[in-house]
């Protein structure tokens, strides 16, 4: 029920160590946020800021349109769901959820009302008088997130909810997380994360962090198919995106380009007359090259490979000079150990970089 | 011999009888009693094993035996006899005897007294102090001043406070700084503090706060950095003022070593002595129980009434003591 407005946020800790600068960000009413990027980049930090628990150093926070920089975390309309559950240990699950509202001085009834529901839509009620010390990793997150519903907020923060779980129960509360979403619509969330499958799965629209700033904002699928940098290009996905470098030869609607290790790549990416003789990194992902007889973008040997099962890892020997390249075929290769191979991919798959930047948003 | 050579023998000895104890009795146990070869030998290493750690503690045990067992029984003897009629056994007349005694039932009143207010006192001056310093950037050095008392003994911290304390006639100088302050006020007369009765056991009081606060202060300092971050900030974002966060997430999830805290300046309290005894001597209804004792043991020469008295604190200190030892075990898991 509300909409965020970053603008120009800054950070700076004891007046030098600059951690996030010029954050540009418009979240809408509804939308699920999910911040990425690598660790100390500064997502717990930019997350604070919104709760309210860090300082902004400069810039503006705007919740449905009211300035909030110096407004307590209480009067945000916030509420915040922190990794390690920050339960508070000597109170039962019942009195965690409703200290919120007492200290709000809601009358009794809404109290209760309020923590039956949360506790019915998270199955916690049969919990509801243990303290945390006598509930599981996964059941203490539950209450975690049941003591922010009770509060009805505006805004939702989420600070790697997830991460001290097992993997198992990770998908399995990632999933529950995803089907509260689904039963409030209208409530905001923001969602730190280091797992790209949370990422994948839950944003509406993810947030690349790099370099202190944002290196991109866009749906989970924008950012797969059409990454603006190439650093965002190689963090999303795994295996990460395969960079070679090479020069254009033909532009146009699909360009052309010789790549230092002799082959050829073929691009969908569209190039100005002007670009011939550009030098530019082709970024290809593994699970979009497909073994060939004819023209390749790439030639080497297998040097190791992994069978997963579902999916066959190939690696290929790095030729002098060059990087290591991986493909990704489906099903099972186990016999390509030491073979030659060469691969290519469909133009449509195949990007461009110039010092570092997608040719497609020039 | 030079004292000081003197001192260094000792210690030469003292810590060679004891290194030398463990491991000569060690290898008598392995060589001699329960050598590990031959027929036995397994047996043998699983009888050693049992018996070394007896071994290892015998020492301790005998002194504790020695030191505090013992007297434990000898005093509950000689409280039931009496010196008058040659150490014959008299059963209770002590005990009725003291307690017919006013001087006794002021110690006790006194003794509650400082039961109450000096525990209470110094923990919540500590806590206060812990709390405030820690936000501070010269919170360390007020820490170390504040824990500084606890390094003085109680008759020097009784000399000081006698000090404090002092009167001198009208016409000369005050060294007291409380009568220095009283007459800089524009009081007429200085006043002899320690002469005042009831209150006067509040300006001894005084003195034993100001010890154990440091005490408090360090245990609770510690105690409050254990506290998890993110449940105060938790209760930032729920709404909970400074206040509240204070008395309603950080108390309760320090409570278990409050009451350590608590109960082990109870004990103190319930031995106090010097400090009574370096102030008041229990004069001006200042008695306390252990004061009592040694007028009766020491000065009175009346060894029965003396061990009477010493039994009563025992049994004043024991159920906090077997409280105290409780509640740290349960902190240390
Ligand atoms: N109090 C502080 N003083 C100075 N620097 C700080 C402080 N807190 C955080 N930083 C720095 O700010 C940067 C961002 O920290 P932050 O915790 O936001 O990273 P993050 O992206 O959440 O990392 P992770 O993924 O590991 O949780 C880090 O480089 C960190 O060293
Ligand atoms: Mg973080």
């Amino acid at each position: 029920m509300a909409n965020l407005l970053l603008r120009n946020i800054e950070k700076t800790y004891g007046g030098s160590v600059n951690v996030l600068k010029d954050i540009n960000l418009d979240i809408k009413t509804g939308e699920l946020i999910v911040f990425v990027g690598p660790s100390g980049c500064g997502k717990s930090t930019l997350l604070r800021m919104i709760a309210g628990l860090e300082k902004i150093t400069d810039g503006e926070l705007q919740i449905d349109g009211v300035l909030v920089n110096d407004i307590p975390p209480s009067e945000r309309g916030i509420a915040m769901v922190f990794q390690s559950y920050a339960l508070y240990p000597h109170m039962t699950v019942r009195d965690n959820m409703a200290f919120a509202l007492k200290l709000a001085r809601k009358s009794p009834a809404e109290i209760d009302a309020a923590v039956t529901a949360a506790a019915e839509k998270l199955q916690l009620t049969e919990y509801l008088d243990r303290l945390p010390k006598a509930l599981s990793g996964g059941q203490r997150q539950r209450v975690a997130i049941g003591r922010s519903i009770v509060r009805d907020p505006k805004v939702y923060l989420f600070d790697e909810p997830l991460s001290n779980l097992d993997a198992a129960l990770r998908v399995a509360t990632r999933i529950e997380i995803a089907e509260l979403k689904e039963q409030m619509p209208d409530s905001t969330m923001i969602y730190v994360t280091h797992d790209q499958v949370e990422a994948m799965t839950l944003a509406s629209r993810i947030v690349v962090l790099a370099n202190k700033g944002i290196a991109q904002v866009g749906s989970p699928l924008e950012l797969y198919e059409r990454p603006e940098n190439e650093f965002v290009a190689q963090f999303i996905g795994s295996p990460q995106m395969n960079l070679l470098p090479g020069e254009v030869i033909e532009t146009g609607e699909t360009t052309v380009v010789r790549l230092d290790g002799g082959g050829i790549a073929r691009s969908g990416v569209p190039t100005r007359d002007g670009d011939k003789g550009l030098r530019v990194n082709v970024g290809v992902r593994p699970e979009d090259m497909v073994p060939t007889d004819g023209e390749a973008l790439f030639e080497g040997d297998v040097n190791i490979v992994e069978a997963l099962g579902e999916v066959t890892l190939l690696y290929f020997r790095p030729e002098a000079g060059g990087e290591a390249v991986i493909g990704k075929l489906g099903g099972i290769h186990a016999d390509l150990k030491g073979q030659r191979l060469r691969m290519t991919a469909d133009p449509s798959r195949v990007h461009i970089f110039a010092d570092g930047q997608s040719l497609l948003y020039r | 011999m030079h004292p000081a050579l003197q001192g260094l023998i000792t210690i030469i000895v003292g810590v060679g009888g004891c290194v030398g104890y463990y491991y000569l009795s060690n290898q008598f146990l392995d060589k001699v009693l329960f050598p590990a070869r031959g027929a036995n030998a397994g047996r043998n290493i699983n009888r050693a094993n049992m018996i070394r750690p007896w071994l290892f503690l015998a020492p301790a045990l005998f002194a504790l035996g020695l030191y505090l067992a013992y007297p434990v029984v000898e005093t509950l003897r000689l409280s039931l006899t009496d010196r008058d009629a040659g150490g014959a056994f008299v059963g209770g007349a002590n005990y009725a005897q003291m307690f017919a005694e006013p001087k006794f039932w002021e110690a006790m009143r006194n003794n509650m007294l400082w039961l109450i207010i000096v525990p209470a006192m110094s923990t919540a001056f500590g806590l206060l102090a812990a709390q405030l310093t820690d936000r501070l950037a010269w919170g360390n050095i007020a820490k170390s001043l504040i824990f500084m008392p606890m390094a003085i003994s109680f008759v020097g911290a009784a000399v000081i406070w006698k000090l404090v304390y002092d009167t001198r006639p009208i016409e000369q100088d005050q060294i007291g700084i409380l009568n220095a302050i009283l007459l800089s006020l524009g009081a007429e007369e200085p006043r002899t503090w320690l002469t005042i009765p009831f209150w006067n056991n509040f300006f001894l009081m005084a003195v034993l706060i100001w010890i154990q606060t440091g005490f408090a202060m360090v245990i609770l300092s510690a105690a409050l950095r254990g506290i998890p971050e993110e449940t105060v900030e938790a209760a930032i974002v729920d709404g909970a003022n400074p206040f509240q966060i204070f008395f309603r997430i950080k108390i309760p999830q320090i409570a278990g070593t409050i009451v350590v805290v608590w109960t082990t300046i109870t004990i103190v309290v319930l031995k106090v002595f010097d400090i009574v005894f370096a102030m008041t001597n229990g004069q001006w209804e200042t008695q306390v129980l252990a004061n009592y004792m040694y007028d009766k043991l020491f000065r009175a020469n009346d060894w029965g009434v003396g061990s009477a008295a010493a039994m009563i604190i025992m049994l004043l200190v024991t159920p906090i003591l077997v409280w105290n030892v409780y509640n740290a075990r349960k902190e240390m898991k």
